[in-house]
């Protein structure tokens, strides 16, 4: 299986990466530009019996490892191949 | 007492915590890889400074999960002692043995100065030979320092007293720009729900010598020596 994994700050946490990039885009004159967030994106192959059991799988490994369920929340796609 | 310092692939203060340690507080003290399994016979557990496994994915995210880290969670659950300094403290909040977590500095630049900090607790076993209010000057050098927590964790850190240093200005006030990472309140470090686990962003080994411009930090370590027969 092909995982995608997508990670980014909780909403509600101040993101100052995201508060540069937000200043910086309008800086450029891109304008109605909010809510900027950064994140890490994640691909990885595994080896699995279903798709059923690869989610069940990259939501343990999220949860432990990938991201820091107080500072950060997760979304990820798994697709076969 | 006996202590260990682990030392984890990036670890960079460890050798400074256990010169502290041995030649200017004359305490016994081990240096643990953080492969090993047993700690020995061990009072205090230091977690030091530096950039375990590079920092990658998050700081301190891979380390907690070294050999070692499944015994230190065993002997703190058994009530032993343990400090975490910098990136000590990060292995110790990915480590779910602290609350909260340490994220990028809110300036987004790396700080490495010497900080003012307030003890907000005393009679706990770090900061039992230290009177509330009291302040020391301590260096950090940190680019993931900023602390936070939810906020009903927070409150309830807070109504425990778990909040044991706070950055203050020189005079012990509190003040957003004597902040240097924007912490949630000011937090420089925090204990566990027990008192028996420490994390702090300042490194009191890097001052327990006049020469390096404070022995502040000795008075964190001798409070931690002072629970020897308590």
């Amino acid at each position: 299986m092909r995982v995608t994994v997508y990670v980014t700050s909780r909403r509600g946490i101040l993101d100052p990466e995201g508060r540069a990039v937000e200043a910086a885009l309008a800086n450029l004159g891109f304008n109605g530009v909010s809510d900027v967030h950064l994140g890490r994106y994640i691909v990885l192959a595994l080896d699995a019996p279903s798709k059923a059991a690869a989610q069940e799988t990259v939501q343990k490994m999220c949860e432990q490892l990938l991201a820091n369920p107080i500072i950060e929340e997760f979304r990820f796609e798994v697709e076969p191949g | 007492m006996k202590w260990a310092v682990v030392r984890f692939p990036g670890s960079l203060d460890d050798d400074d915590a256990l010169h502290a340690l041995r030649e200017v507080l004359g305490q016994s003290a081990s240096l643990l890889w953080h492969k090993e399994e047993r700690l020995g016979e061990v009072e205090c557990i230091v977690l030091p400074g530096g950039f375990s496994y590079g920092d990658y994915l998050r700081c301190g995210a891979i380390a907690r999960f070294s050999p070692i880290m499944k015994s230190i969670g065993e002997f703190a659950a058994n009530g032993g002692l343990v400090l975490g300094i910098c990136n000590g403290f990060q292995i110790l909040c990915e480590a779910h043995l602290l609350p909260g977590a340490l994220m990028r500095n809110r300036s987004l630049s790396f700080v490495c100065e010497t900080v003012t900090v307030r003890v907000e607790k005393s009679e706990t076993p770090f900061t039992r030979s230290m009177r509330c209010g009291e302040l020391l000057r301590l260096p950090i050098k940190h680019g993931e320092g900023c602390y936070v927590a939810p906020a009903e964790e927070l409150r309830m850190m807070e109504e425990r007293g778990q909040v044991l240093l706070r950055y203050v200005d020189t005079e012990g006030r509190l003040d957003e720009r004597a902040n240097p990472n924007g912490s949630m309140r000011s937090i420089a470090g925090v204990a566990n729900e027990r008192f028996n686990v420490f994390g702090l962003m300042p490194h009191p080994e890097h001052a327990v010598e006049s020469l390096l411009g404070s022995n502040d930090g000795l008075k964190i370590f001798s409070s931690i020596a002072a629970n020897v027969g308590r």
